[in-house]
């Protein structure tokens, strides 16, 4: 066991950590303040006046309520950060309900400075607070036990939502020691518990969304239900930077159903009375764009644009040793370009928000990763304070760093205010596959040296692409770097004497944001690919380079070594197929996968996946299979068939047909295995992406003989 | 006026027959378990069964529908005790969920008609219905857990 003294190690001189109270009907609620220490440079205290309902709250008949701040976007979190609280709660596991948290300062996430569900975060961040917070609320409750039968608290324990006593067959259930309780004086220590004595957290446990999600009654953004809901498609320029010139809206008013149609911030608006007749609508709206500068942009403008950002200095992310002089002496030299598309998000719910706007204040019901920013941007809009917007989160039909933009939401409420009624905004799956936040496209130039010997001395990276800081979060872009860039680039374990990476910012008017795993998600397949391409060089074995390479490095070399051992790497394979390696930090978890691939009718198919994670101690193991399956599903996707292009200014893809997901046909079997470790939980939702893409195409490169130095790989 | 059956209760629509019958079921029904994903049959998120057939909701106008069956996921059985339920509950299947029920009342019009399928039924039936999370490993491992169950209630 291990005291956490709550002024010292959480609350860093607050006296308002914690805050208990009595709840209506006699309960008891507890309130926590976490501190924050942002990536983004986005901090703001969590100084707000401390709601009581933060995040447990016990009734009088033994209900047991907590809260949970991290959107739920198939990750896990619904499930895992209430065993966070539960476990040192020691309350009824089969009695808890959860409730989604407000918008509120109190539910800052730590690691971020906002309420944002992003950055495989949500369990690093809430690990050591919540369960500090579970545990606080515990000693609270053996306090008034110990109070009401005048014993020492250090006599009785909790279990399984009652007070015992240890010298007696006393005992007392919760929900009988909640009006006691909410009377002390709150605890300025308590015990957490050590691995070893964790009951909950590292078991595996059903998920308490799962029986929602399998008779319909999972409540999506989408299926917001209020009177007098109406429902707004709008029609958006389908140029980046274009304006709107004038529009007829005599064709969309014929249509029976549609109320209104307004020219809003981000275009025309269809508003009706049920999205079939509102998207009718919006068909037949004729619209004048203006489209502007962009209306003749294509793909290869963008690519000749990475080419000419390419050539020019970039700002270094990490320098070691001395590059030049490693080049210039080499005994051989490998050069290679490679490059990624833009990639769409493609979340199966489209995107959508409903708002409310009324005298007394804003409502929004959205399936959201971001409820800071979604109450920041209602209101910008409405120019009520935060406290006069209320925001549901509903469960997320996908996220992917999508549902952490606001531009749906600002839809929304602008139609809300405008019409009066609560409004519905529906983006069609071309409207979504049009207007996202791309993965951005990047060009990358990569030399290796060799020394006589055949080690590598040398490792220069140079990456051209445009910057998502610089619009998300621009404190976040430091002396011109743009961390998210270079993440999967700068921090390769590999011992190499001299090393280099740069980055140029090339900001074009696609817009770009955070793509599960981010900078990772393209950075793990140019340097994975190019070291394959490297050991090839070398004459050298992919894994015994990279085992060499990264000796000195524990944990990405225990994944290494258990997905290659699992995978049976070096041992014999079918006529016609072949094994890739690669291996990928991220999020603080380490991640190796090996794929094994053949090609069929000119065409790469994925037999097998070999998954070896260490993402520190584990909260639920079934979720953290499930998030590699997740993980190495949606790298392999934008491996084999993810591309968004440029043409006369538009995105090409608008559906499935030309943006194409895997299919259970092209499945491969997933074998995942979990690194025992009692290190702090790293992320989750994210490290699985990386390393497919490379472990993919180095199999391919086994194959043909040919690196593929392009995404998604086209023989 | 149109005349159907929609989870075994017979219903009378004053709606636009054109309209598809993904939207007559979330707008004027208030049935919100069939979803929304493409529009134009590319998904499967809007599958629900006509006369036990799985069909697209979101390209099926309601016109087509008249005096026929329609079964949703709301509709597929009272309690979630369907074999497929029950299985996609013991293996946590769904995570984000959205698709989820497309991908069981699909798997639901295979069972009715092959009661054991092979690996290659069920990607043949499987196929058109899209999963952005990646849960085809246990979409498939529930679809034979519940045929097991399925035929071991039958005996």
């Amino acid at each position: 066991m291990s005291t956490v003294k709550i002024p010292e190690q959480i609350n860093e001189g607050r006296r308002d950590f914690i805050k208990v109270s009595a709840a209506v009907g006699g309960g008891l609620l507890i309130g926590f303040h976490f501190p924050t220490l942002t990536r983004f440079g986005s901090a703001e205290a969590a100084d707000a006046e401390l709601k009581p309902n933060a995040w447990i709250r016990i009734g009088t008949d033994d209900s047991v309520t907590l809260t949970c701040a991290s959107s739920e976007m198939g990750q896990g979190v619904y499930t895992a950060i209430p065993m966070l609280l539960a476990e040192e709660l020691e309350c009824d596991w089969s009695r808890i309900k959860v409730e989604m948290a407000p918008a509120d300062k109190a539910y800052t996430n730590p690691l971020i400075g906002q309420q944002l569900t992003g950055g495989s975060t949500a369990v690093r961040a809430f690990w050591t607070p919540l369960r500090t917070a579970g545990a606080s609320a515990r000693e609270l409750l053996i306090s008034a036990a110990a109070q009401t039968w005048k014993v020492k608290p250090a006599d009785c324990r909790a279990d399984n939502g009652m007070v015992l006593h240890k010298g007696s067959e006393r005992r007392m259930r919760y929900g009988e020691l909640v009006a006691t309780a909410a009377k002390l004086p709150v605890p300025q220590a308590v015990f957490l518990k050590d691995s070893n004595e964790f009951k909950l957290i590292g078991k595996p446990t059903p998920r308490l969304d799962t029986p929602l999600k399998v008779n319909g009654s999972a409540k999506f953004g989408l299926d917001v239900q209020l009177p007098g809901l109406l429902t707004a498609v709008v029609a958006r320029c389908p140029v980046p930077g274009g304006k709107l010139k004038s529009f007829d809206a005599a064709p969309a008013k014929a249509v029976k159903g549609v109320r209104e149609v307004l020219a809003i911030h981000s275009g025309v608006a269809v508003v009706a009375d049920s999205f079939w007749a509102a998207k009718q609508g919006r068909d037949a709206l004729v619209i004048q764009w203006d489209e502007g500068a962009n209306a003749k942009l294509d793909s290869a403008a963008i690519r000749a644009g990475l080419e000419r950002a390419l050539k020019k200095k970039g700002v270094v992310a990490r320098t070691e040793g001395d590059v030049g002089k490693a080049l210039k002496g080499a005994a051989k030299k490998i050069e290679a370009v490679y490059e990624v598309p833009y990639l769409a998000h493609a979340c199966m719910e489209p995107m959508n928000c409903t708002a409310r706007v009324t005298a007394e204040g804003c409502e929004l019901w959205v399936g959201t990763q971001g409820q800071t920013g979604a109450q920041f941007v209602a209101g910008k809009i409405t120019g009520l304070p935060p406290e006069k917007i209320k925001v549901n989160t509903l469960f997320l039909g996908g996220g992917f760093g999508r549902r952490a933009e606001q531009d749906f939401v600002a839809e929304a409420v602008e139609l809300a205010m405008r019409t009066k009624q609560p409004v519905r905004v529906v983006w069609t799956r071309e409207d979504d596959m049009r207007h996202d936040q791309y993965r951005p496209a990047t060009l990358n130039r990569l030399t290796a040296a060799l020394d006589k010997q055949g080690n590598i001395s040398g490792w220069q990276h140079a990456i051209a692409g445009p910057s998502i800081m610089t619009r998300v979060f621009p404190n976040a872009v430091k002396n011109g770097l743009d961390n998210t860039s270079v993440e999967g680039a700068a921090n390769l374990a590999y011992a190499i004497p001299n090393m280099q990476v740069s980055w140029v910012m090339e900001n074009g008017v696609v817009p770009v944001g955070f793509w599960r795993s981010v900078g990772s998600s393209q950075n793990a397949f140019i340097t994975e690919c190019f070291l394959d391409e490297v050991a090839v060089a070398a004459g050298k074995d992919p894994f015994d380079l990279r085992r060499a390479l990264l000796a000195m490095h524990p944990r990405p070399l225990g994944v290494l070594e258990l997905a290659a051992q699992k995978a049976g790497w070096g041992t014999p394979l079918p006529p016609g197929r072949a094994r890739g390696i690669a291996v990928a930090e991220s999020f603080g978890s380490y991640c190796a996968q090996v794929a094994e691939v053949s090609l069929e009718r000119g065409r790469v198919r994925v037999h097998r996946v070999v998954c070896a994670i260490d993402c520190g101690t584990v909260v639920n193991p079934d979720t953290v299979v499930a998030q590699m399956e997740s993980g190495i599903v949606y790298g392999l996707t934008a491996a084999l068939k993810g591309e968004i292009t440029i043409k006369n200014g538009r995105v090409e893809q608008g559906n499935f047909n030309d943006y194409p997901l895997l299919r259970i046909d092209e499945m491969p079997e997933i074998d995942v295995h979990i690194v025992r470790s009692i290190e702090a939980p790293g992320g989750v939702g994210e490290p699985g992406t990386p390393p497919i893409a490379p472990a993919v195409v180095n199999a391919v490169y086994v194959l043909t003989g040919k690196p593929v130095r392009k995404l998604p790989i086209r023989l | 006026m149109i005349s159907l059956t929609i989870n075994g209760e017979a219903r009378q629509l004053d709606v636009d027959p054109a309209t598809p019958l993904l939207w007559v079921l979330r707008d004027t029904l208030g049935l919100t378990g069939t979803k929304y994903g493409c529009g134009v049959a590319l998904c499967g998120s809007c599958t629900v069964h006509v006369d036990g057939q799985a069909v697209r909701a979101c390209i099926t106008p309601l016109s087509t529908v008249a005096g026929k069956a329609v079964t949703t996921i709301e509709g597929l059985s009272k309690d979630s005790s369907h074999p497929l339920q029950r299985a996609w509950v013991a293996l946590d299947v769904p995570q984000c969920g959205y698709c989820q029920s497309g991908q069981i009342m699909q798997a639901a019009a295979l069972l009715a008609k092959n009661a054991s399928p092979t690996d290659a039924d069920i990607d043949e039936a499987m196929a058109g219905v899209l999963c952005r999370c990646g849960t085809y490993s246990r979409v498939r491992k529930a679809i034979k857990q519940a045929a097991v169950a399925k035929n071991g209630d039958a005996k």
